[in-house]
């Protein structure tokens, strides 16, 4: 216990160093800040512009479709601003950084994550959340929903932070892939933005077994909006969130583990 | 029970190489094999060996960052590579090529940072920070970002914050690399009161012969991933075929001496260059020559240290 306490201590450490840092500079904070949420907000205003044309999307509505897609960017950049980092593997292990980090005694999953933090992408999570606001009004809110919706955030980003690391652990390997971890973190991020009855079965069930994403938003706001899985899935998937999550948990941690124990440094 | 004990220590990595448009065949090369030695605590050692002969290898094995293929690693009764965070504490590590600093921040801001995380009392932190940053002259640069600090300065600023939480062991991996005379001179100073002060146990490799000959009681040798030479650094002289030459200047210019024990190397007008083997005592040669011959003046030149590594590697 004390050691997750004193992982979770140097994280704040860490982060707060770079938070200040960049508050250093503050004009440039607040413009990168402002400039973030500007352009996630014109992600949104695409979907808006879609609904001038039709009313309703693969079923759903515009706000019904704001739900989805607050939940998982709510989900997606709190998981991106506190772990995102971790996808410079890469570039760490050839500047020889991550060896470094190996001599310090902190977990280095934790120095990675908390290198370079960027408190701005508080914006983004500010726009996410605002939708989400929006959204809000067309679910007839109960306890169990309430609840059903903390679980769903608490889960989607333990889900996104599992993605990030697992696909980011790939680079031990390959060293240079942060664009196909990419592919997975931000690209399962826009996917889930969408409902997923416009998609085919097969990509549903890729979705639900094998990279669990739609356990962030897609079944729990089923239940939000007190519908049934259009593809039949049994209803508890609706709050099955934390299993996906601690499922997802396990195998990240098999595969950092190994990829750390393979681990090869750089020459001299 | 010695404070670093190394038993047989391999570390192989596997090479893929291209071999057509879409084989590949994979080479095993093993950058350490079966080494073995053992290090007490307060020593210094010098670890030396020509490129890629596994000094770094060997080095992050006995930090933790490399898992061993085969053998042990023990090091302050610790497991390395399954202990590697608890180790951290008590070890500390400055690659020559590379800062462990935090590269935007200023030197003050990643020291904090260090005395958090390694979680070092007020009193230790205080008492290495006036001390190193004194002998280590980095007062005036605290507050400048690691990027901005020189080469040297950065190596300064890296071994202070090495030493911060107080390590029974500082490896250095080609600490003077890229210093000019001076700094390397200081560096070495400080390394060797570091040693005599505080008993720290020194580690290093180096391609720098004289950091050698101003620290180390005890040299290792490796080549090929194993060693071939541990031993006093007067031994290491002494060892294979080196030699000691004796320049002798004699009053007028002659024929090359003839003498028995020694072979004459060159002849420059009345300076003549004399190779006798480096176990040989040089007093009756000199007293030969000195019966047949008019000498002006006699100097002795012990052999040159990469001479005899030359050698080693040779074999």
């Amino acid at each position: 216990m004390a050691e997750v306490a004193h992982a979770v201590r140097s994280y704040w450490l860490i982060a707060l160093l770079w938070i200040r840092a960049a508050m250093a500079y503050p004009l440039s904070f607040w413009t990168m800040t402002v400039g973030g949420v500007l352009i996630t907000f014109l992600d949104f205003v695409a979907i808006w512009l879609m609904f001038s044309h039709i009313d309703s999307y693969g079923g759903f509505t515009l706000r019904e479709i704001a739900l989805l897609y607050g939940v998982t960017s709510i989900a997606f950049r709190v998981a991106d601003m506190l772990v995102g980092s971790v996808e410079k593997i890469g570039q760490k292990v050839r500047t020889g950084e991550l060896d470094a980090m190996m001599s310090k005694p902190v977990p280095v999953l934790v120095q990675l994550c908390a290198d370079r933090f960027e408190l701005r992408r508080l914006g983004q999570i500010a726009q996410a959340v605002a939708v989400f606001a929006w959204a809000a009004p067309t679910v007839e809110w109960t306890p169990q929903r309430l609840a059903v919706l903390v679980m769903a955030l608490v889960s989607g980003v333990v889900i996104y932070f599992c993605v990030f690391v697992t696909f980011s652990t790939i680079q031990f390997w390959t060293l240079d892939a942060s664009e196909f971890a990419n592919a997975f973190t931000y690209g399962g991020n826009t996917i889930m933005q969408y409902p997923m009855t416009i998609f085919p079965r097969e990509v549903v069930r890729s979705l639900t077994y094998l990279l669990p994403l739609t356990f962030v938003n897609w079944y729990p706001c089923l239940f939000l909006l007190g519908l049934h899985d259009p593809f039949g899935a049994p209803d508890w998937f609706r709050f099955a969130s934390p299993l996906a999550a601690l499922a997802l948990v396990g195998v990240t941690t098999l595969v950092w583990r190994q990829g750390l124990r393979r681990y090869r440094s750089t020459g001299s | 029970m010695s404070l670093i004990e190394v038993r047989d220590l391999s570390r192989e990595f596997t090479i893929r190489k291209r071999a057509g448009r879409l084989r590949r065949t994979s080479v095993v090369k093993q950058a350490v094999h079966d080494l073995s030695f053992e290090i007490d605590a307060g020593e210094m050692v010098g670890y030396i060996g020509p490129n890629g002969a596994g000094k770094s290898t060997t080095i992050k094995m006995l930090t933790g960052i490399l898992v061993p293929s085969g053998g042990s690693a023990r090091v302050a009764g610790l497991e390395p590579s399954r202990q590697r965070r608890e180790l951290a504490r008590r070890i500390g590590v400055v690659f020559g090529q590379r800062t462990s600093l935090w590269w935007d921040l200023p030197l003050r801001d990643s020291f904090e940072l260090l005395r958090r995380i390694y979680r070092i009392g007020d009193r230790t932190y205080h008492r290495n920070l006036d001390d190193h940053v004194a002998l280590l002259d980095l007062g005036d640069l605290m507050d400048t970002p690691v990027r901005q600090l020189s080469l040297g300065q950065r190596m300064r600023g890296d071994i202070a914050a090495a030493l911060l939480h107080d390590p029974e062991i500082l490896y250095l991996d080609e600490p003077t690399i890229g210093l000019d005379v001076i700094s390397k001179g200081r560096l070495r100073e400080f390394l060797r009161a570091l040693n005599h002060e505080r008993g720290t146990t020194l580690m290093l490799t180096t391609h720098d012969l004289q950091d050698i000959e101003a620290l180390c009681d005890r040299v290792i040798v490796i080549d090929h991933g194993t060693a071939v030479f541990d031993g006093p650094l007067p031994s290491l002289r002494a060892n294979g075929d080196a030699s000691r030459t004796l320049v002798v200047d004699l009053v007028d210019e002659a024929s090359p001496i003839a003498i028995e024990g020694a072979r004459v190397l060159k002849v420059e007008g009345p300076r003549q260059w004399l190779s006798f083997p480096a176990g040989a005592s040089a007093a009756p040669l000199v007293a030969q020559v000195a019966a047949a011959y008019d000498v002006a003046d006699l100097s002795i030149h012990e052999p040159d240290i990469e001479d005899v590594i030359r050698q080693l590697y040779s074999r």
